[in-house]
């Protein structure tokens, strides 16, 4: 087996790819970007229709546009791209051939099958129960199977990357520890084995239930458990987002970590504590009571988001000093302005961070709070926060990345460069203004999935304030936006892979291996030497994350003070 | 060697810390411990907190007391679905129910008392949005969760329901009122209970 392998050398980048592992790389990226197109018509169609001034879709279309938007978005679009990082980071960075290649197409028809299925319960019109699919509210059997035939496929994908590991280990294909990169790949991993076992143990009741086996199925319980998948998903996007920005920094600048154990040791913090986050979403439920949503909210004393804080330092800080090294060590900011910001690459990663840290990051530990909780619970604040997490942090660090890939994994040349050029921007100002206008209609009481903020048909309507209209205008002005960045993605990839200039037509695929090997002479653990300010290697990057944190305790008290307004409740 | 490659050297865990990155571990780490004692300070010290008290009961048995509590302290419907609204002694126990696409009954509560509000569902999921306050509990069915809630300001509020519940989810919304202390539209009986109620709660607060 090991020896019909066959790899190729990228010769820009000197990357390896094993054939087999690249096949399937490509088709799970091709299927990712194919679930993205159908999120994204979608995701005019709901922005349309809770634009106030436009209200497009009629109640039932609307809300079957909204379930099929979340979960083709949620779920598929990353989880497919997800699969080929996994294999990249496993099969590429460590040299070496994917573990069983056939398995890997079974998960990938599994999980193809999976998509499809649910989508067609979706369109089929008895399935508009949302992503969340809150039973006792019913979805058709096969909307629940589709999910559970997806997550198989994904969980086989999880032991193919694991697999990957042990046969590089085995074969020698690197020396030392593994790239810090592939220990994020794994800690993404590792979450999606605990995120896809939590689906198992509650789709599969609710499966049988809707099919008639299980007489009832407790709506708390659901919800509670629902959420160990539904919030850990996104706990994957985020240690596979900031496994791609690190990842992107090393591409882009030749960036190292600026150590090795404190970025492995925030990766482990997400290992330990992301996963207890599922609790943000029963604050406000009966029946689970303060002690359990304290310690399970604050992930164990927000040590998951000091891990998020760190990798918030060190990736640009990494930047910082890779761009001081090459001699821009002028002032705080002399690396960051001579940054490629033209390079589509760097400047998609560079949004994905600011705007995941201080919106998503911000509004999440601030709506993550017990009792903080109560200001925002169910209103379109949510949406704004998680657009500011997985779409603008997570999607658009996969952007990012696709324009890496496109000349690298594809062996194509990009078609419209300047276009690319624009499209982080687009897409990642448009979105990130799309959630901040729902936070500000949230914080306005405007409810999320909800077909008519003006209340039409209603006895008792009631009737939200002016601001709140305006917001909600704004909002889809962004959010239209954010759809045409979007959309000019996906003609530069999906063009690219059609139309683009093919790159060395014949490649050489040969059997021959180049493992990575240490230097023979290990190098003086050192410090960072003469670069940077008053003994900070990286002082513009502390500039950041000091204004960034001055926003988040301001942040964080001003709905402190909101909420000391509210009526007493005790 | 950079992030995409093997650590450079085998023994990696000893590269001593950037001051920057020590620096800032730190700071985090005392914001992190911060915003977690935040949540007990204000279980303590805070006036809005969610209680713990919630039970597991039936539709019907929540239906039954709900109705009770119409039957007795009823003054007044509104709309052509003839709703009612109750006004209920001050400090006893008021039920809500959420069901499919309503809230029911209408409460009309007094500014500064405190009532043991109950909710539940008789169905799917529900939120209980109290507009323009913005204060959302999740209302789940199967489950009684009891809240004391002290109405700070009079006026008209309205009832959103926030929780995807079905087609008719947008309908799902109702009034609530809250009128100054031993005013509104009450009936003898609620009257006498008023006032005596109002006499512990004073009693209470001293």
């Amino acid at each position: 087996m090991a020896n019909a392998a066959t790899y190729r050398v990228c010769p820009d980048t000197g990357l390896q790819f094993h054939k087999s592992a690249e096949t399937l790389m490509k088709v799970n990226a091709v299927a990712g970007v194919l679930c993205l197109l159908a999120g994204g018509i979608l995701a005019l169609l709901v922005t349309l229709t809770r634009w106030p001034a436009v209200h497009l879709l009629p109640a039932d279309m609307f809300y079957l546009a909204l379930t099929a938007h979340g979960i083709d978005m949620l779920i598929f679009w990353i989880i497919f791209f997800e699969m080929a990082i996994l294999y990249f980071c496993s099969s590429t960075l460590l040299r070496c051939r994917l573990a069983t290649p056939r398995m890997a197409w079974l998960a990938f028809a599994l999980m193809v099958i999976g998509a499809i299925t649910t989508n067609v319960a979706v369109f089929q019109g008895g399935s508009s129960v949302m992503m969340t699919s809150y039973a006792p509210m019913p979805a058709a059997p096969h909307f629940y199977l589709g999910l559970i035939l997806f997550a198989v496929g994904a969980l086989i994908g999880c032991f193919i990357f694991l697999g990957t590991l042990v046969v590089a280990r085995a074969e020698k294909t690197y020396e030392g520890s593994i790239p810090l990169v592939t220990f994020g790949a794994l800690t993404a991993c590792i979450i999606a084995i605990f995120t896809i076992a939590s689906g198992a143990i509650i789709l599969i009741p609710t499966f049988l239930w809707s099919v008639g086996y299980i007489h009832q199925i407790d709506a708390l319980m659901y919800k509670t458990i629902w959420w160990a998948f539904g919030h850990s998903s996104q706990q994957i996007n985020v240690a596979a987002h900031v496994a791609v920005w690190y990842a992107i920094a090393a591409i882009v600048f030749g960036a190292k970590p600026m150590s090795e154990k404190v970025s492995r040791g925030a990766f482990l913090l997400y290992i330990l504590f992301l996963q207890l986050a599922s609790a943000h979403h029963v604050l406000t439920d009966p029946g689970i009571s303060s002690e359990w949503k304290i310690f399970n909210t604050s992930y164990a004393m927000y040590l998951a988001v000091l891990a998020s804080m760190v990798h918030g330092l060190t990736v640009p800080g990494s930047i910082e000093i890779a761009q001081r090294e090459k001699g821009l060590n002028r002032g705080l900011f002399e690396w960051i302005r001579k940054a490629p910001w033209g390079n589509p690459v760097f400047s998609g990663m560079f949004i994905s961070l600011i705007g995941f840290g201080f919106l998503g990051g911000i509004s999440g530990v601030m709506m993550g709070t017990e009792q903080l909780n109560l200001i925002i619970h169910n209103t379109v604040y949510v949406p704004g926060h998680f657009h500011a997490t997985v779409v603008v942090g997570t999607t658009l660090a996969f952007m990012a990345l696709t324009y890496f890939l496109i000349p690298t994994l594809f062996r194509r040349e990009m078609i419209l460069p300047g276009l690319a050029k624009w499209q982080p921007y687009l897409f990642g100002i448009g979105m990130s203004l799309f959630a901040v206008f729902m936070m500000g209609a949230g914080t306005l009481g405007v409810a999320r999935r909800h077909w008519d903020m003006a209340f039409t048909g209603a006895a008792m309507p009631y009737e939200y304030p002016g601001t709140a209209y305006l917001m909600m205008g704004l909002m889809a002005l962004a959010g239209l936006a954010a759809i045409v960045g979007g959309g000019i993605y996906l003609l530069i990839t999906v063009g690219s892979l059609l139309w683009g200039r093919k790159l060395d037509a014949k490649d050489s695929y040969g059997s021959k291996v180049a493992p990575h090997r240490l230097p023979m002479v290990a190098a003086a653990i050192q410090g960072h030497g003469s670069i940077g300010l008053g003994g900070f290697a990286a002082p513009g990057t502390f500039v950041f994350a000091m204004v960034f944190l001055v926003s988040f305790v301001l942040y964080y008290f001003v709905n402190w003070k909101y909420l000391s307004q509210l009526w007493l409740l005790s | 060697m950079s992030s995409i490659l093997p650590p450079s050297t085998r023994v990696w865990w000893n590269q001593p810390l950037d001051r920057v990155e020590g620096t800032w571990i730190a700071i985090a780490l005392i914001w992190c411990l911060a915003m977690f004692f935040m949540m007990p300070y204000w279980h303590i010290f805070g006036k809005q907190n969610l209680s713990n008290e919630a039970y597991r009961i039936t539709a019907e048995a929540y239906s039954k007391k709900t109705q009770e509590m119409v039957d007795k302290f009823t003054v007044r419907t509104e709309t052509e679905l003839k709703v009612p609204v109750v006004h209920p002694p001050a400090g006893s126990d008021v039920y809500m129910i959420a069901r499919l696409w309503q809230w029911w009954p209408i409460l009309e509560l007094e500014k500064g008392q405190a009532y043991r509000l109950h909710l539940s569902s008789m169905d799917y999921m529900h939120s209980f949005s109290l507009q323009p306050e913005n204060l959302n509990i999740q209302v789940v069915p199967g489950y009684e969760g009891v809240y004391t809630v002290t109405p700070t300001r009079a006026g008209k509020y309205s009832v959103v329901c926030n929780e995807f519940c079905g087609i008719g989810h947008h309908t799902m919304v109702s009034n609530l009122y809250v009128v100054e202390k031993g005013q509104g539209s009450t009936n003898d009986d609620s009257a006498k209970d008023n006032g005596n109620s109002e006499h512990k709660n004073e009693r209470g607060e001293k």
